[in-house]
């Protein structure tokens, strides 16, 4: 199926029963914040798993997203469905732009460059007047998708956020195991071999990027309809680095290895949120004992026990 | 009055003495990551928690201790230094046989442990912390009035700046350094003990930083986000800089500072993004950064 493998096949079908149960016996909202956030760690993945650049900068995709997909819902009641396309279409534009700098570089340069170019994004959306500086976009409303489908309603949103993170999520491995994908991973084993073989490794990445910047996009637009909210957080590095550690945690390189993370990194926020700066300091802590103990993350320690590709 | 470019003497000479200690503290910060980077490669990002522990210590032995600002120019550093060498030993030293970008993840993490545990016991809004009695009130320079400690701030920076230079480039302990940054198992083998160099040097990158947040204290208010504030902007200085050189990591702290001073005078509302508008320039022309060596 999808050309999933086999165990990939039963995990896929244990996630879409999650999903179709989870809203009858968990808050919706939450669980619509988890798929974004799953949504987004597969988007940053596509990057550190298959291509091997870590970008430490993917706030300013998510963020910017948010704010052209609140924007125009808000001002030019334009479709839900309209509005994350162009949250979406914001992310692949700026990738394009920042990838095209960010990929002169590999290893810890592209860390710190793509960390760097997010922080202007930043600054920018503290000065430009559009972004609503300290508030943000508020009040931002559903409306009703194509029209008829009341989007106010928590399930009938939730069903919405479903197919955007499906689709995104398959569109993913699509890119993975399709020719393209097989490039990426030659890029991320060996790039001078790629780059004897006749690939322009160069272009390959900045496609992968670009890819991957989209889709951060669609994930940053979906959560603004859900809480009907644009702000500066969403473009701040600490959302940056909130990604890397969903991913990090799910394990890298891994399908599901995300969409476990954003269910742990949420929750975790979900539980800690009344300590304070505990959040912060638990996240850090994680953070430290996944580059000790477990680098694989939950789902790659997983696949080793059990022998699977998870 | 005096007019330059249409702009008064005094609001220029302001802005740009302003740069000039951005600058230092851009300097000093990048020049340890540069460092640290050279040995152990591994990019520090818990520079900036280590810079921001720095100010703290200098104001917990000023509240708790009654130590006041010179001793503690000296104390801080150390104290913090040997935080940095406890780090390396116990943590960091694990990351040498790994890709280079767990060294990165486990410093993040850090950061926000070190970060978080402040914010906790000591709140967002900052500490104040009084410049010493001896360098308060301003001079006179004819052109503009300068806050003495201002003042201080770039001379101290300056001149522990060209102390480290000296260091690494002039003395037989800092060819032993260089030696070991270019080839560890050669200079292993002329019977140096490069790991405990190696945590050292860490130990010294660290003392630097804390060095710097001490300066810090009197300027900008202590608190938690201090890092926070300086490190995106010393990343963006260390890709324009290149890591290759102490030299090229002073030259481009204090420069990107002064250009930055200057944006603020003849277009503010850029002030926060003309160093990464330099760096995007820096990257389009010379993609290894202006001191940087070709990988």
């Amino acid at each position: 199926m999808f050309g999933f493998s086999r165990s990939q096949s039963i995990a896929f079908l244990l996630m879409l029963a999650l999903i179709i149960v989870c809203p009858y016996v968990l808050y919706p909202v939450f669980l619509m914040r988890v798929l974004c956030i799953a949504l987004f760690a597969c988007a940053f993945n596509l990057m550190i798993g298959y291509v091997g650049l870590l970008s430490f900068g993917h706030a300013a995709f998510f963020g910017m997203g948010a704010y052209v997909t609140a924007w125009t819902m808000k001002f030019w009641h334009v479709d839900a469905v309209v509005a994350i396309a162009l949250g979406g279409a914001t992310g692949a534009v700026l990738g394009l732009f920042l990838g095209y700098l960010a990929i002169r570089r590999s290893g810890i340069y592209f860390a710190m460059i793509t960390l760097a170019l997010a922080q202007m994004v930043y600054f920018f959306c503290l000065e430009a007047p559009f972004t609503g500086g300290e508030d943000g976009i508020q009040q931002v409303p559903r409306g009703y998708l194509f029209g008829f489908i009341n989007l106010n309603d928590d399930m009938a949103m939730y069903w919405v956020v479903v197919v955007v993170f499906l689709a995104g999520f398959l569109l993913i491995h699509r890119i993975i195991h399709s020719p393209f994908g097989q490039v990426l991973k030659a890029i991320r084993e060996n790039e001078p071999r790629a780059t004897s073989l006749g690939y322009r490794t160069d272009d390959y990445k900045l496609i992968a990027f670009i890819l991957s910047c989209m889709l951060s996009g669609v994930a940053g637009g979906t959560k603004a309809i859900v809480f009907g909210i644009a702000t500066l957080t969403d473009v701040h590095y600490s959302t940056s680095g909130e990604v890397v550690l969903t991913t990090l945690l799910g394990g890298l390189g891994t399908v599901f290895g995300p969409v476990v993370g954003a269910v742990v990194v949420t929750a975790m926020e979900n539980y800690l949120a009344q300590f304070g700066s505990w959040v912060t300091v638990t996240q850090g802590a994680i953070f430290v004992l996944c580059v000790l103990a477990f680098r694989r993350g939950i789902v790659g320690e997983i696949g080793a026990a059990l022998r699977l590709g998870l | 009055m005096i007019m330059i470019f249409g702009i008064p003497g005094p609001l220029l000479f302001g802005q740009l003495l302003l740069g000039l200690i951005n600058g230092a503290f851009y300097a000093m910060l990048s020049m340890g990551l540069a460092i640290i980077f050279g040995m152990l490669n591994i990019i520090n990002f818990a520079h900036g928690a280590l810079f921001m522990m720095g100010a703290f210590a200098a104001w917990m032995l000023l509240e708790y201790g009654g130590i006041g600002y010179f001793p503690a120019l000296l104390l801080a550093p150390l104290i913090i230094g040997v935080f940095g060498i406890v780090l390396e030993k116990l943590l960091i030293s694990r990351m040498y046989k790994l890709d280079h970008l767990y060294g990165l993840l486990l410093t993040f993490g850090l950061s926000l442990v070190i970060e978080g545990l402040f914010r906790n016991y000591y709140g967002s809004s900052g500490l104040p912390y009084r410049i010493p009695d001896i360098l308060q009130g301003a001079t006179n320079l004819g052109f503009m009035y300068m806050p003495n400690y201002r003042g201080w701030v770039v001379a101290a920076a300056l001149v522990v700046c060209f102390a480290t230079w000296a260091i690494l480039e002039k003395t037989s302990l800092g060819a032993t350094l260089r030696a070991a940054t270019e080839n560890a198992p050669l200079v292993q083998a002329f019977g140096v003990d490069v790991p405990r160099v190696i945590t050292l040097t860490f130990g010294g990158g660290v003392a630097l930083a804390a060095f710097a947040g001490v300066l810090a204290a009197p300027i900008y208010s202590v608190n938690p986000n201090m890092g926070d504030n300086f490190i995106n902007t010393v990343f963006a200085v260390v890709v324009i800089g290149g890591m290759g050189s102490i030299l090229g990591a002073i030259v481009t702290g204090f420069g990107l500072g002064v250009i930055e001073g200057l944006t603020k005078v003849f277009y503010p509302q850029a002030s926060a993004t003309v160093v990464f508008l330099v760096m995007v320039i820096v990257l389009l022309t010379m993609p290894h950064g202006l001191f940087g060596k070709r990988a």
